[in-house]
């Protein structure tokens, strides 16, 4: 393995005061084995601590995972703040117990796609390569 | 945000997304990195370098988080860059020091680098010494950089670092394992953490003595300090004991000491590269290979390649004059 390799990186972050971070953790272990640099938050992050660690550790990936309810309030103030920071550019997704309707709603605003409980871990490393893979290929390296 | 801009300009005015991105560039080999470093070197050189390093779950993080806490209350400024190994079978990494670090993530005079070690063995990243001269470059007063857990013969923090601080806590082995060579001679500052715990004192005591007994002909007295991070105990002394070393080293030839550190930095940077090349993708390995089948031994095989790896680079210093 080249020393050198560009690596993807990915913040798994958990908003607000949802305290149950089982998902994140499998989602950050499943991400590390498929050759990502996963950074975990811990729990109960402030949107802006979301995305000033998301700036600070230039990720190429948000991952947000939120069981609380609050994602319609919570979501798109990460979003504003990445937007903030220069970090608009970042792959936003997340997960966790979020209706259908609001999933469409939030896939809309720029979360590009949102996971529900059942999906097996192999298809969010296998999403999210593929959709970094696009983003190079069309970007040039960065 | 000009797109002429380069970052060397934004992180003189103090953008902190360019020096993010200044430090992906060193982790990913990026060309650009050494142009953009070169324009901010007269900037690099003023903070002060604190290394830390040792065992696993000894409390390197919560201590770093400590540091870092007692220096922002002095209005100091702090740059960290914390080293993770990554898997040696699929390369990726969970980057989990700064969960230890929560209280310092809005804080505008802290910023803080996850790094994973890349296939590096010292116990650092191989662009961990770069992220420390672009934290430099940006302003930062103190630089704390954590390696990964490490065991008894990582030492790359040793050049990437003005002062090593090396943690260690009660119950991980006895008197013999102080007297070790390794780990505890690159201690500027030995820290017992987690002193409440028992064994503590006994672990202090054991550390006295094998310095004591062990670095009589060196000019610098290492330290031993208990601490108890976890609980914000000793912090200050921990500090104290680095500002003495620094002391030490200021009035004994700072530079002299600095340019040393940079030899053995340009040494890694080109043998780690230089490896990577002659054992790459278009490398030699299926030469090796070829020859084995042949029935060549592996020492003889070794001598050849070692003799035309050398022919090339006497050619090339024959070029250059």
């Amino acid at each position: 393995m080249p020393m050198t390799q560009r690596k993807i990186r990915v913040l798994v972050a958990k908003p607000g005061l949802d305290g149950h971070d089982r998902g994140a953790k499998t989602v950050a272990s499943a991400l590390r084995d498929h050759g990502m640099e996963v950074i975990y938050t811990g729990l109960h992050q402030a949107p802006e601590a979301i995305a000033e660690i998301a700036a600070q550790e230039d990720v190429d990936v948000v991952g947000l995972s939120i069981l609380s309810g609050a994602h319609m309030a919570l979501f798109p103030r990460v979003r504003a703040e990445l937007a903030k920071r220069g970090m608009g550019h970042v792959l936003l997704t997340g997960g966790g117990i979020i209706p259908q309707d609001d999933m469409a709603a939030l896939e809309a605003q720029g979360y590009t796609k949102l996971f529900g409980p059942g999906t097996p871990t192999e298809a969010i490393a296998k999403w999210i390569t593929a959709a970094m893979e696009e983003r190079l290929k069309n970007q040039g390296a960065q | 945000m000009a797109a002429a801009e380069t970052l060397a300009a934004r992180i003189e005015r103090g953008d902190r997304t360019a020096l993010a991105r200044m430090i992906s560039w060193a982790e990913n080999g990026d060309a650009r990195f050494a142009g953009e470093l070169a324009a901010l070197w007269p900037r690099v050189g003023r903070a002060w370098r604190v290394g830390v390093t040792g065992p696993p779950g000894t409390g390197k993080s919560t201590l770093v988080n400590e540091l870092a806490r007692v220096e922002r209350s002095r209005e100091r400024t702090v740059g960290i860059c914390a080293v993770d190994p990554s898997s040696p079978f699929t390369g990726g990494a969970l980057l989990g020091d700064r969960i230890r670090m929560d209280d310092r993530t809005l804080d505008p005079g802290v910023f803080i680098r996850s790094m994973a070690s890349r296939g590096s063995h010292g116990g650092l990243a191989r662009a961990a010494a770069s992220a420390c001269d672009a934290l430099d470059a940006f302003g930062f007063a103190t630089i704390l950089l954590e390696t990964v857990g490490v065991g008894q013969a990582e030492y790359d923090v040793l050049d990437a670092a003005d002062t090593v601080v090396v943690v260690l806590c009660p119950g991980a082995g006895d008197g013999i394992q102080a007297m070790k060579a390794g780990l505890l001679e690159v201690a500027d500052v030995l820290v017992v953490n987690k002193s409440d715990l028992p064994g503590a004192e006994r672990l202090q005591n054991d550390l006295l003595e094998a310095v004591h007994v062990r670095f009589t002909k060196r000019a610098w007295a290492v330290p031993v300090v208990a601490a108890s991070a976890g609980t914000s105990k000793g912090t200050e002394d921990v500090l104290e004991a680095v500002s003495q070393h620094r002391a030490h080293v200021e009035s004994s030839g700072l530079e002299a000491v600095r340019r040393r550190k940079r030899i053995e930095q340009v040494r890694h940077s080109v043998s780690e590269q230089l490896s990577e090349r002659l054992w790459g993708p278009q490398g030699l390995r299926s030469r090796v290979e070829v020859e084995l089948a042949r029935g060549h031994s592996p020492h003889a095989i070794a001598a050849a390649l070692l003799a035309e790896v050398t022919m090339g680079i006497s050619k090339l210093s024959e070029a250059r004059r």
